[in-house]
Protein backbone atom coordinates (compact mmCIF):
# COMPACT_ATOMS: atom_id res chain seq x y z
CA UNK A 1 0.00 0.00 0.00
CA UNK A 2 1.49 3.01 -0.78
CA UNK A 3 -0.34 6.68 -1.64
CA UNK A 4 1.19 9.95 -3.77
CA UNK A 5 3.47 11.99 -1.97
CA UNK A 6 1.97 15.27 -0.83
CA UNK A 7 2.57 18.14 -2.45
CA UNK A 8 5.12 20.68 -1.24
CA UNK A 9 3.22 23.34 0.35
CA UNK A 10 4.50 26.38 -1.66
CA UNK A 11 3.24 24.41 -4.59
CA UNK A 12 -0.62 24.23 -2.58
CA UNK A 13 0.14 28.24 -1.60
CA UNK A 14 0.85 29.26 -4.87
CA UNK A 15 -2.25 27.87 -6.98
CA UNK A 16 -4.73 28.96 -4.06
CA UNK A 17 -3.60 32.28 -3.94
CA UNK A 18 -3.67 32.37 -8.09
CA UNK A 19 -6.68 31.39 -8.13
CA UNK A 20 -8.17 33.67 -5.87
CA UNK A 21 -6.08 36.61 -7.09
CA UNK A 22 -6.97 36.09 -10.59
CA UNK A 23 -10.98 36.43 -9.62
CA UNK A 24 -10.58 39.41 -7.60
CA UNK A 25 -7.29 41.04 -8.24
CA UNK A 26 -9.06 41.70 -11.89
CA UNK A 27 -12.44 43.35 -11.24
CA UNK A 28 -12.07 47.37 -10.83
CA UNK A 29 -15.04 47.72 -9.13
CA UNK A 30 -12.92 45.28 -5.89
CA UNK A 31 -9.86 47.76 -6.41
CA UNK A 32 -12.02 50.44 -5.93
CA UNK A 33 -13.63 49.97 -2.72
CA UNK A 34 -10.17 48.61 -1.82
CA UNK A 35 -11.68 44.99 -0.41
CA UNK A 36 -8.87 42.36 -0.30
CA UNK A 37 -9.35 38.71 0.95
CA UNK A 38 -7.42 36.38 3.38
CA UNK A 39 -7.39 32.85 2.33
CA UNK A 40 -7.47 29.90 4.83
CA UNK A 41 -8.01 26.34 3.37
CA UNK A 42 -11.19 27.34 1.18
CA UNK A 43 -12.72 29.57 3.80
CA UNK A 44 -12.26 33.45 2.98
CA UNK A 45 -12.78 36.29 4.76
CA UNK A 46 -13.19 39.74 3.02
CA UNK A 47 -11.59 42.47 4.63
CA UNK A 48 -13.03 46.46 3.64
CA UNK A 49 -10.41 48.65 5.09
CA UNK A 50 -11.70 52.28 5.83
CA UNK A 51 -11.25 55.44 3.32
CA UNK A 52 -13.20 58.52 4.06
CA UNK A 53 -14.56 57.77 0.54
CA UNK A 54 -16.55 55.25 1.89
CA UNK A 55 -18.91 57.29 4.21
CA UNK A 56 -22.48 57.70 3.98
CA UNK A 57 -23.23 59.89 6.87
CA UNK A 58 -20.44 62.32 7.04
CA UNK A 59 -22.50 63.56 10.50
CA UNK A 60 -22.28 60.39 12.35
CA UNK A 61 -19.68 59.84 10.72
CA UNK A 62 -21.34 55.80 9.46
CA UNK A 63 -20.18 54.08 6.37
CA UNK A 64 -22.96 54.24 3.25
CA UNK A 65 -25.36 51.76 3.07
CA UNK A 66 -24.81 51.06 -0.53
CA UNK A 67 -20.90 50.49 0.28
CA UNK A 68 -22.21 47.72 2.58
CA UNK A 69 -23.99 45.99 0.45
CA UNK A 70 -21.66 46.19 -2.33
CA UNK A 71 -18.72 44.50 0.27
CA UNK A 72 -21.54 41.32 0.70
CA UNK A 73 -22.27 41.34 -2.83
CA UNK A 74 -18.83 40.89 -3.74
CA UNK A 75 -18.10 38.44 -0.44
CA UNK A 76 -20.81 36.55 -1.82
CA UNK A 77 -20.04 36.04 -5.84
CA UNK A 78 -16.13 35.90 -5.00
CA UNK A 79 -16.76 32.99 -2.37
CA UNK A 80 -19.29 30.90 -4.38
CA UNK A 81 -16.55 31.58 -7.46
CA UNK A 82 -13.85 30.30 -5.47
CA UNK A 83 -15.66 27.46 -4.20
CA UNK A 84 -17.23 26.71 -7.78
CA UNK A 85 -13.41 27.15 -8.87
CA UNK A 86 -12.34 25.21 -6.37
CA UNK A 87 -12.20 21.50 -7.52
CA UNK A 88 -11.17 22.90 -11.02
CA UNK A 89 -8.30 24.22 -9.60
CA UNK A 90 -7.33 21.55 -7.48
CA UNK A 91 -8.16 18.54 -9.52
CA UNK A 92 -5.14 20.31 -12.37
CA UNK A 93 -8.27 20.66 -14.91
CA UNK A 94 -7.82 24.67 -14.93
CA UNK A 95 -4.45 25.45 -14.87
CA UNK A 96 -2.67 27.81 -12.33
CA UNK A 97 -0.97 29.36 -15.50
CA UNK A 98 -3.81 30.13 -17.29
CA UNK A 99 -5.63 31.78 -14.55
CA UNK A 100 -2.25 34.19 -14.07
CA UNK A 101 -2.59 34.76 -17.76
CA UNK A 102 -6.73 36.34 -17.02
CA UNK A 103 -7.76 33.41 -18.56
CA UNK A 104 -10.78 33.24 -15.91
CA UNK A 105 -14.17 31.09 -16.57
CA UNK A 106 -17.08 33.63 -16.41
CA UNK A 107 -18.34 34.57 -13.28
CA UNK A 108 -22.14 33.45 -11.52
CA UNK A 109 -24.45 36.39 -12.34
CA UNK A 110 -26.47 38.07 -9.23
CA UNK A 111 -30.43 37.59 -9.91
CA UNK A 112 -31.11 38.99 -7.05
CA UNK A 113 -29.91 40.66 -3.57
CA UNK A 114 -31.40 41.50 -0.29
CA UNK A 115 -29.70 43.21 2.74
CA UNK A 116 -30.83 43.66 6.16
CA UNK A 117 -28.75 46.69 8.29
CA UNK A 118 -28.72 45.79 11.97
CA UNK A 119 -26.04 48.16 13.22
CA UNK A 120 -24.61 51.40 11.48
CA UNK A 121 -21.35 51.26 9.86
CA UNK A 122 -18.51 52.42 12.10
CA UNK A 123 -15.98 54.47 10.43
CA UNK A 124 -13.46 51.41 10.85
CA UNK A 125 -12.65 48.22 8.71
CA UNK A 126 -15.21 45.68 8.18
CA UNK A 127 -15.03 41.88 7.69
CA UNK A 128 -17.35 39.48 5.95
CA UNK A 129 -17.69 35.99 5.21
CA UNK A 130 -20.16 34.31 2.90
CA UNK A 131 -21.40 30.59 3.55
CA UNK A 132 -23.06 28.66 -0.06
CA UNK A 133 -26.07 27.43 1.26
CA UNK A 134 -26.76 25.69 -2.20
CA UNK A 135 -24.32 25.54 -5.45
CA UNK A 136 -26.71 23.70 -7.60
CA UNK A 137 -26.06 23.09 -11.55
CA UNK A 138 -27.62 26.85 -12.75
CA UNK A 139 -28.72 28.08 -9.74
CA UNK A 140 -26.61 29.30 -6.23
CA UNK A 141 -27.93 30.69 -2.58
CA UNK A 142 -25.49 32.48 -0.31
CA UNK A 143 -25.38 34.39 2.71
CA UNK A 144 -23.44 36.67 3.82
CA UNK A 145 -22.35 38.54 7.20
CA UNK A 146 -20.07 41.84 7.90
CA UNK A 147 -19.31 42.69 11.40
CA UNK A 148 -16.40 45.16 12.48
CA UNK A 149 -15.04 44.96 15.87
CA UNK A 150 -16.84 42.15 17.37
CA UNK A 151 -17.80 39.13 15.47
CA UNK A 152 -21.16 38.56 17.58
CA UNK A 153 -22.12 41.98 16.93
CA UNK A 154 -22.95 42.08 12.89
CA UNK A 155 -23.36 44.94 11.35
CA UNK A 156 -25.14 43.44 8.28
CA UNK A 157 -26.44 40.27 6.94
CA UNK A 158 -27.12 39.83 3.04
CA UNK A 159 -28.60 37.05 1.34
CA UNK A 160 -28.56 36.14 -2.52
CA UNK A 161 -29.35 34.36 -5.25
CA UNK A 162 -26.95 34.03 -8.39
CA UNK A 163 -27.40 32.20 -12.35
CA UNK A 164 -25.01 29.96 -12.36
CA UNK A 165 -22.04 30.25 -15.63
CA UNK A 166 -22.53 27.21 -17.82
CA UNK A 167 -19.64 24.90 -17.35
CA UNK A 168 -17.43 24.41 -20.26
CA UNK A 169 -16.24 20.75 -20.69
CA UNK B 1 -42.21 70.14 0.32
CA UNK B 2 -41.16 73.61 -0.47
CA UNK B 3 -38.29 74.71 -2.40
CA UNK B 4 -35.99 75.22 0.37
CA UNK B 5 -36.29 71.61 1.65
CA UNK B 6 -35.58 70.20 -1.98
CA UNK B 7 -32.40 72.28 -1.46
CA UNK B 8 -31.24 71.00 1.47
CA UNK B 9 -31.99 67.58 0.71
CA UNK B 10 -30.24 67.87 -2.37
CA UNK B 11 -27.27 69.77 -0.70
CA UNK B 12 -26.93 66.92 2.13
CA UNK B 13 -26.75 63.99 -0.63
CA UNK B 14 -24.08 65.85 -2.61
CA UNK B 15 -22.15 66.26 0.25
CA UNK B 16 -22.23 62.18 0.69
CA UNK B 17 -18.66 61.50 0.62
CA UNK B 18 -19.43 58.20 -1.50
CA UNK B 19 -21.81 59.77 -3.33
CA UNK B 20 -19.41 62.10 -4.90
CA UNK B 21 -16.81 59.23 -4.88
CA UNK B 22 -19.44 57.06 -7.36
CA UNK B 23 -20.23 60.64 -9.55
CA UNK B 24 -24.15 60.70 -8.37
CA UNK B 25 -25.86 63.84 -9.41
CA UNK B 26 -29.53 64.49 -8.40
CA UNK B 27 -31.73 65.29 -11.39
CA UNK B 28 -35.06 65.67 -9.67
CA UNK B 29 -36.03 65.84 -5.85
CA UNK B 30 -39.30 66.31 -3.90
CA UNK B 31 -42.36 65.11 -2.44
CA UNK B 32 -41.11 61.80 -1.95
CA UNK B 33 -39.65 61.02 -4.97
CA UNK B 34 -35.84 61.57 -6.56
CA UNK B 35 -34.27 60.76 -9.67
CA UNK B 36 -30.29 60.22 -9.41
CA UNK B 37 -27.62 59.60 -11.70
CA UNK B 38 -24.64 57.76 -11.91
CA UNK B 39 -22.68 58.49 -15.27
CA UNK B 40 -20.65 55.09 -16.72
CA UNK B 41 -17.30 54.57 -14.68
CA UNK B 42 -14.42 52.25 -15.81
CA UNK B 43 -13.42 51.80 -11.77
CA UNK B 44 -16.84 50.56 -11.10
CA UNK B 45 -16.92 47.87 -13.80
CA UNK B 46 -17.63 44.16 -11.78
CA UNK B 47 -16.86 42.19 -14.92
CA UNK B 48 -13.63 42.97 -16.82
CA UNK B 49 -14.40 41.11 -19.66
CA UNK B 50 -17.55 42.65 -20.69
CA UNK B 51 -17.03 45.98 -19.09
CA UNK B 52 -20.63 45.73 -17.20
CA UNK B 53 -20.91 47.89 -13.83
CA UNK B 54 -20.75 45.37 -10.96
CA UNK B 55 -24.13 45.35 -8.85
CA UNK B 56 -22.68 47.02 -6.11
CA UNK B 57 -22.51 50.14 -7.52
CA UNK B 58 -26.09 49.93 -8.90
CA UNK B 59 -27.23 49.21 -5.06
CA UNK B 60 -25.16 51.95 -3.71
CA UNK B 61 -26.88 54.08 -6.26
CA UNK B 62 -30.44 52.26 -5.41
CA UNK B 63 -29.65 53.55 -1.67
CA UNK B 64 -29.03 56.31 -2.05
CA UNK B 65 -31.78 57.53 -4.31
CA UNK B 66 -34.06 55.24 -2.14
CA UNK B 67 -32.37 57.82 1.29
CA UNK B 68 -33.09 61.18 -0.74
CA UNK B 69 -36.98 60.22 -1.74
CA UNK B 70 -37.73 59.41 2.26
CA UNK B 71 -35.74 62.72 3.04
CA UNK B 72 -38.01 65.00 0.75
CA UNK B 73 -41.19 63.38 1.62
CA UNK B 74 -43.59 66.12 3.32
CA UNK B 75 -44.05 64.17 6.20
CA UNK B 76 -40.11 64.41 6.04
CA UNK B 77 -38.20 63.00 8.70
CA UNK B 78 -35.49 65.12 9.94
CA UNK B 79 -32.77 61.88 8.85
CA UNK B 80 -33.28 58.80 7.62
CA UNK B 81 -31.20 55.14 7.70
CA UNK B 82 -31.97 51.74 5.70
CA UNK B 83 -33.40 49.18 7.62
CA UNK B 84 -33.79 46.63 5.08
CA UNK B 85 -33.14 46.50 0.86
CA UNK B 86 -33.62 43.95 -1.57
CA UNK B 87 -32.62 44.51 -5.34
CA UNK B 88 -33.43 42.47 -7.92
CA UNK B 89 -30.99 42.65 -11.27
CA UNK B 90 -33.26 42.58 -14.44
CA UNK B 91 -30.26 42.53 -16.63
CA UNK B 92 -26.67 43.83 -17.15
CA UNK B 93 -26.51 47.68 -18.00
CA UNK B 94 -25.00 48.44 -20.90
CA UNK B 95 -21.13 49.75 -20.86
CA UNK B 96 -20.77 53.34 -21.48
CA UNK B 97 -24.25 54.66 -21.04
CA UNK B 98 -25.46 56.45 -17.26
CA UNK B 99 -27.29 54.74 -14.88
CA UNK B 100 -30.49 56.79 -13.23
CA UNK B 101 -32.50 55.19 -10.50
CA UNK B 102 -35.71 57.00 -9.38
CA UNK B 103 -37.35 56.18 -5.84
CA UNK B 104 -40.82 56.54 -4.64
CA UNK B 105 -41.05 56.72 -1.12
CA UNK B 106 -45.22 55.53 -1.46
CA UNK B 107 -45.90 55.05 2.71
CA UNK B 108 -44.59 56.65 5.21
CA UNK B 109 -45.80 56.01 8.72
CA UNK B 110 -43.85 57.60 12.37
CA UNK B 111 -41.50 55.09 12.37
CA UNK B 112 -41.20 53.75 8.75
CA UNK B 113 -40.81 54.73 5.38
CA UNK B 114 -41.47 51.92 2.62
CA UNK B 115 -39.84 52.97 -1.00
CA UNK B 116 -39.69 51.28 -4.35
CA UNK B 117 -37.53 52.48 -6.82
CA UNK B 118 -35.99 51.27 -10.48
CA UNK B 119 -32.41 51.41 -12.67
CA UNK B 120 -32.36 52.42 -16.31
CA UNK B 121 -29.87 52.95 -18.68
CA UNK B 122 -30.92 54.69 -22.03
CA UNK B 123 -33.34 52.43 -22.97
CA UNK B 124 -35.63 53.45 -20.44
CA UNK B 125 -38.29 51.07 -21.74
CA UNK B 126 -36.47 48.07 -19.83
CA UNK B 127 -35.20 48.55 -16.58
CA UNK B 128 -31.48 47.23 -15.21
CA UNK B 129 -32.94 46.57 -11.63
CA UNK B 130 -35.64 46.93 -9.21
CA UNK B 131 -35.69 47.97 -5.62
CA UNK B 132 -37.88 47.60 -2.74
CA UNK B 133 -36.68 48.78 0.90
CA UNK B 134 -37.83 49.84 4.39
CA UNK B 135 -36.15 53.11 5.86
CA UNK B 136 -36.07 54.67 9.57
CA UNK B 137 -38.06 57.73 10.01
CA UNK B 138 -35.48 59.78 12.66
CA UNK B 139 -37.36 62.60 14.34
CA UNK B 140 -35.88 66.06 15.88
CA UNK B 141 -37.97 65.76 18.66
Amino acid sequence: MSRPRPEPVQVVKQRRDAALTALAGGVPYIQFLGIHFDRRGDELTAVLPFRDELIGNPFLPAIHGGVTAAFLEVTAVISLSYLWLWEDVESGRIEVEALEAGHLPRLPKTIDFTIDYLRSGLPRDAYARARITRSGRRYASVQAEAWQDNRDRPMAEAMAHFLMPRRED
Amino acid sequence: MTADKARIARQFIETIPHAQALGMTITEIGDGFARIEMPYDARLVGDPQTGVIHGGAVSALMDTAGGAAVMSHPEAPAGTATIDLRIDYMRAAQPGQTIVAEATCYHITRAVAFVRATATDEDTARPVAAATGAFTVERTS
